[in-house]
């Protein structure tokens, strides 16, 4: 029986303009085991996407498990039976969770029953060694602890199809090979299971028995194994490979390492019980050794060890805890620039500038290291030249090929000739011809011009290069030496057995305890039903709301940010002018001026500075902002308001501040006419009695005292409750995006709906508490008092935060990076918020664009909601429609967020 | 001097890396161009284009004469209503003041008896309930001294003269202040994610292992933003605030822009300070809200900074935006020289040392931690 389970005919893949595939076809039948080699670049993580449904077939032809993957039909069929695991150490992870919620998140997606996840996962757990750590949270676990738990997350819905990419990069060998037996032990208890896996390691690709080789995109041969190894008189896969890679490439002649022969007894770097903590979490543990001038110091061991820890103590990045370190014969200094220049660091992740070309990014660093400009443009050249980059050099460094960029930052790290070098894994991602290269240049370095070099690795072949290496465990240093003490110390027949021998000693296991438990589980009876699934949404949800609970600083700036807000707000945002600062220009100085004015002193609204001089002193002091407004008597006032002859009073107001200058005037006209009011009364001669028409009763309604916080407070609400909920679920989307766990939403049975709700729930939950937060604060801190219903509050309030969370949603949705989605939602919030919604001005004054902000943005509604409820004694009758319209905007920003968010990645 | 040289260095190359940020390009764009037009032409502040309904019960000569005194710009036209319909239009916030003309007014005023004029306000329309029944008032009585022709004149007259912006404009005043917030959201926001990012991907800490110190790195940053940003300004205020809106700008360009160069030079140490206090961008864009908003709201841009309690006042005396809204109006309206504002201008100074020093103390440890 050998029906094909990946059925592929010329697949083309392009990335913008880069191609990533180019016309690959290629089958594999049932059961098989294949393994997928090729350089870093080749296309074998854009070709594994592309089986896993993970990525939109562009073009070509794709069956898997017997269906076309283009068809969203078959692809929904296909996620229950498909495990994926991606690049990259625990990416589809969440380092928050447990190993144990980790495991359960996905069995849940899968539609296990409870009975059935937790019998699976105990046996998983047995068969990975990972039972005694089921509580630790995945960020804080070893390389190949995280590849496990990856392993177990895959296996749990009992696949057909297992894709792994690169699962052991990264990994210390024990773990690599404790992760090879269980793959052969999961094999060994399902013969049906189809296996495909991306490696880097040759030798790892020789144990299964088919192969693909892929090179720039292309697959350059496939078949079995065995027959594809003997083409080469060495049986060897890497000899094959280059044979088949054609471009006579393979006439690289071997790399000769002269021994290491140091002249005097000169030590470079030295540590001496270097520790490091990190609170409870010990990342380097009295760490010892010595390198000499001009050696090639190697650092070996898995992910997470402390190597990279290490070395930025070295490089004063990070402060030892205890213990010291010294480099070319001094203590390591943060503030030591002198000591820096002799220094060459090259770090993990691709630190140089992505937007310069090579030859600036080379040219900023000369300068940075103050090399005077010609030396720094000779040296430039010269590195250009001896690291081939030459046809590169006006090129964008970050749109280069990983090896040519990794080439590059060893140019910039060694550009002002530095005397020690520390480079954090140089060459992982590089293929291995690239990697002779690079250690061509090392040794260069270390036996031409004496540069000590401090490096950490996890190739063997690497650490064999080295002139002494130390082997590192869980923050450790578990031996020290040369390859060849080492093997001899742990006697193992290759530097990698003796490594593995060091590493069991250390954790105290034995070769008999290998024994693995098995992986064979009764077949899955809960079938999940097609379509929207509460419980995923609900795992989903859980999943989010534990992340945010262990995040206790995100929450708290969440509910601590609202009430200061409110707080401040609720104070702060006034219009009531009280104590307007006005000075006086009378120029008549009478009686009558003085009676007149008095209105003015005494009322509440105005506070009275020293009295002008002159015009010029007016103005002057207008525009010093030193008063607000100025009164002009003119003189003969006194004698002219006798005479019947009207006086003219001014007022001049500064109308830099329009909305000030507005209240200022209608205060000043209320205070006149009660001045003339008062005049009449006294029965000052010359004011007649003023025949008013009419009697005007002017009714405030719903704040009769016209009192600001009882607007402003429950408007502040609507304000709060849409910045923070919408910055809360802004960056839902987009950093999992950035980090990689989409590929879980890609890759699983999870819809768009589901992944969208589950995301939202926990942020709405917040943000209702927020709410009652707010609303608690209105009534009781600012007394303002709930006049009408507290149910339709309610209502509004909960369709309003649904609306706010799921427009940050939108916003995640539609954005690439964190930085477009925190700006994007603060920019697209503020103006229609602040401006547009009603708080200042009522938007029944609107007109134009304006008004259509405010209609098209929902704080307006919930904002008649709030001050409706609280001032105006309105209830559900009243405010129905506003609810309707919150409903509307929810629903409209869902189903965008809908129709925008993608279930496959381009 | 080489360190000056390094800070010039670096800012070239944060230089070169923006012109490569198309999204933050766009934005920048948007926040210098349609935010600053859009709402400086669109809406204003105090009494403009309330909305006024009447309820004519009398429906004589004068009571229909009375929709026709309230005109635009301050009142929009009004609408005729049905008695029954006035709880509704008020609880629904449709019409800001709702006037009742009972029947026999006409009868009443002309007879010289005072007859009663009953105005409805939405005291809930904070920016206009008080000011508009007040202005609305003085109207009436004016227009039905004529109308009834009993018109008597006022023993005192007042004028009122508005300096600096006679005509009390608010789209000139929003204009500016809608610059001003994109300013401080650009400044905060945009260091502050860049920043974190760059600390995510770890350029950081590949500059810090270089012979360079926090101090070259930081005013690298800031030097290079507060060139854009200050660019951005000025191009705005020629091209949208005087050309397009037609504001004139009477102050010294020159010195305007000094004052927002120092302005960015304070909101950028603050939002430094800020990502030494945050650990990721999630936490960092919750903890920017509640900075950023009350910087915007409290700093006399969109209410006064005298109608807020003493405490608070001196509270924002602290924020940047507070000076930097007083010195924009200052210099661009009130032609404001440096004899008189250079005490807030000291104010920005002082403020954007004491964060910088801050921020420089907490940098390193912050990347370590």
């Amino acid at each position: 029986m050998d029906t094909q389970v990946i059925n592929g005919a010329h697949i083309s893949h392009r990335y913008g303009k880069q191609r990533a595939l180019e016309d690959v076809s290629f089958s594999l039948p049932e059961g098989s085991r294949c393994g997928l080699i090729g350089p870093d670049g080749a296309g074998k993580s854009s070709l594994l996407g592309l089986i896993a449904g993970v990525k939109i077939l562009q073009k070509g032809e794709l069956e898997v498990l017997a269906g076309p993957i283009n068809k969203r039909r078959h692809r929904a069929t296909l996620y229950q039976r498909i495990a994926f695991m991606p690049q990259g150490l625990g990416h589809n992870l969440y380092p928050d969770l447990s190993i144990v919620e980790n495991i359960r998140f996905f069995a849940t997606l899968f539609g296990l029953s409870r009975e059935e996840r937790e019998v699976r996962m105990t046996s998983l757990l047995a068969a990975t060694d990972l039972t005694d750590f089921a509580d630790r949270p995945a960020g804080k676990l070893s390389g190949g602890m995280k590849q496990k738990l990856g392993l177990c997350c895959a296996l749990i819905h009992d696949p057909d199809l297992l894709i792994l990419d690169e699962p052991t990069t990264g990994v210390d060998p024990l773990s690599r090979r404790h992760f090879w037996d269980l793959i052969e032990r999961v094999r060994s208890d399902r013969p049906q299971l189809t296996l495909l896996v991306a490696t880097a390691y040759m030798e790892e690709a020789a144990q299964f028995e088919h192969c693909l080789m892929m090179d720039r995109g292309r697959l350059i041969a496939s078949g079995a194994t065995q027959e594809l190894a003997t083409v080469t008189p060495s049986g060897k896969l890497d000899d094959a490979f280059t044979h088949y890679q054609g471009d006579g490439a393979s006439a690289v002649e071997p790399l000769q390492i002269s021994p290491f022969s140091p002249d005097k007894h000169d030590i470079a770097i030295k540590a001496t019980d270097l520790t490091l903590r990190f609170g409870d979490f010990t990342a380097v543990n009295k760490v010892s050794f010595e390198i000499e001038r001009g050696e090639i110091f190697g650092f070996l061991g898995s992910n997470g060890c402390g190597k990279t820890t290490t070395m930025k103590v070295l490089t004063g990045l990070l402060p030892a805890t205890e213990g010291e370190a010294w480099l070319l014969g001094k203590s390591v200094d943060a503030d030591d620039l002198a000591t820096r220049k002799r220094v060459g660091f090259m770090s993990q992740s691709f630190s140089l500038y992505g937007e310069l070309t090579v030859l600036q990014n080379l040219e900023l660093h000369a300068h940075l290291f103050d090399l005077p400009k010609e030396v720094g443009a000779e040296r430039a050249q010269r590195l250009i030249q001896r690291f081939e980059l030459d046809e590169y050099k006006h090129e964008q460094a970050g749109a280069l090929p990983l090896g040519l960029r990794q080439r590059l930052s060893l140019a910039v790290a060694v550009i002002h000739e530095p005397e020690v070098l520390i480079l954090d894994e140089p060459t992982s991602g590089v293929d291995p011809a690239a990697r002779d290269d690079f250690w061509r240049l090392l040794f260069e370095l270390s036996r031409e011009q004496g540069v000590t070099i401090f490096l950490s690795t996890h190739f063997m072949n690497e650490a064999e290069r080295c002139d002494r290496i130390s082997l590192m465990h869980a923050a450790k240093v578990l031996a020290v030496g040369t390859p060849a003490e080492l093997q001899q110390q742990f006697a193992g027949a290759t530097l990698e057995d003796a490594f593995v021998t060091c590493l069991q000693e250390a954790q105290g296991l034995s070769d008999q305890q290998q024994e693995l438990a098995s992986t064979a589980t009764a077949a899955l009876t809960s079938i999940p039903r097609r379509g929207f699934s509460l419980k995923r949404t609900r795992a989903l949800a859980v999943r989010e709301s534990k992340e945010l609970l262990r995040d206790r600083v995100r929450l708290g700036f969440a509910l601590l940010g609202a009430v200061f807000m409110m707080i401040i707000l609720g104070f702060g945002i006034s219009l009531d002018v009280e104590d307007l600062a006005f000075a006086t220009l009378d120029q008549d100085n009478t009686a009558q001026s003085r009676a007149y004015l008095e209105a003015y002193r005494g009322s509440r609204y105005f506070a009275e500075r020293e009295p002008l001089k002159d015009m010029q002193d007016l103005h002057a002091r207008l525009q010093r902002a030193d008063i607000k407004l100025a009164i002009e008597i003119p003189a003969g006032f006194g004698r002219d308001l006798y005479a019947g002859r009207h006086p003219e009073v001014g007022v001049w107001l500064d109308g830099g501040m329009p909305f000030r200058a507005e209240t200022s005037r209608g205060y000043v006209q209320a205070v006149h006419q009660e001045s003339l009011q008062r005049l009449r009364d006294e029965g000052s001669a010359a004011v007649p009695a003023l025949a008013q028409p009419v009697r005007l009763e002017t009714r405030f309604r719903y704040n009769q005292d016209v009192s600001s916080v009882n607007a402003i407070g429950p408007g502040v609400m609507a304000l709060i409750l849409v910045f923070i909920p919408a910055m809360l679920t802004a960056l839902g989307v987009v950093r999992e995006k950035e980090l990689g766990s989409i590929t879980n939403f890609y890759a699983t049975p999870l819809t768009r709906l589901e992944f969208l709700l589950g995301k939202q729930i926990p942020y709405v939950v917040v943000s209702l508490l927020n709410l009652a937060l707010l609303v608690a604060i209105n009534r009781w801190l600012f007394d303002v008092p709930l006049k009408g219903s507290g149910v339709a509050l309610a209502v509004g309030g909960v369709l309003y935060v649904l609306a706010t969370t799921s427009f940050g949603l939108l916003v995640s949705t539609v954005t690439k990076t964190q930085i477009a989605a925190i700006l994007g939602t603060m920019i697209l919030t503020t103006l229609p918020t602040i401006q547009f919604s009603g708080l200042i001005t009522p938007r029944s004054s609107l007109d134009g664009g304006s008004a259509w902000m405010g209609v098209l943005f929902p704080a307006g509604y919930f904002l008649d909601i709030a001050v409706g409820t609280f001032t105006k004694a309105l209830n559900l009758r009243d405010l129905w429609l506003q609810c309707l319209a919150l409903l509307g905007f929810f629903l409209a920003f869902t189903g965008l967020s809908l129709l925008l968010l993608k279930k496959q990645e381009v | 001097m080489n360190k000056l040289s390094h800070i010039y260095r670096l800012g070239i190359k944060e230089l070169i890396s923006l012109r490569y940020d198309s999204v933050l390009l766009l934005f920048m764009l948007y926040a210098f161009s349609a935010a600053i037009y859009m709402p400086a032409s669109g809406s204003s502040v105090g009494v403009h284009n309330a909305s006024v309904a009447i309820v004519d019960e009398d429906d004589s000569r004068l009571s229909r004469q009375l929709a026709e005194v309230l005109r635009p710009p301050e009142f929009k036209t009004p609408v005729m209503l049905p008695y029954a319909q006035i709880d509704e239009v008020m609880d629904s916030g449709r019409y800001t003041f709702v006037i009742n003309v009972p029947v026999g007014f006409q009868a009443d005023l002309l007879a010289g008896k005072q007859p009663e004029l009953q105005v409805n306000v939405d005291a809930t329309a904070m920016s206009q309930a008080f000011m508009g029944a007040g202005y609305m008032g003085r109207i009436f009585q004016r227009e039905l001294q004529q109308l009834s022709g009993v018109e008597i004149e006022q023993p005192i007259k007042l004028t009122t003269r508005a300096l600096f912006n006679s005509n009390m404009q608010s789209g000139w005043f929003l204009a500016i202040i809608q610059i001003i917030n994109n300013v401080t959201i650009l400044a905060i926001l945009l260091t502050g994610t860049a920043l974190l990012r760059e600390r995510e991907h770890g350029t950081l800490e590949h500059l810090l292992v270089l012979p360079l110190t926090a101090f070259e790195i930081m005013l690298a940053k800031i030097w290079t933003s507060l060139l854009v940003v200050v660019l951005c300004t000025w191009l705005s205020l020629e091209l949208i605030v005087k050309k397009a809106l037609g504001v004139p700008l009477v102050g010294s360009m020159g010195l305007y822009l000094l004052v927002t160069g120092l302005y960015l030079f304070a909101s950028t140490s603050l939002a430094v300070f800020l990502t030494t206090l945050a650990r990721s961008i999630p936490q960092f864009g919750l903890l920017a809200i509640p900075v950023v908003m009350p910087m915007i709201l409290l700093s006399g841009g969109v209410t006064p900074l005298d109608s807020m309690p003493v405490w608070l006042q001196w509270v924002m005396q602290l924020s940047p935006t507070t000076h930097f809204v007083s010195l924009s109006t200052a210099i661009l309206f009130r032609d404001a020289g440096l004899a008189l504002v250079w005490p807030e201008m000291l104010a920005l100074i002082a403020i954007g040392v004491v964060f910088f020093l801050i921020a420089l103390l907490r940098f390193r440890r912050s990347l370590t931690a």
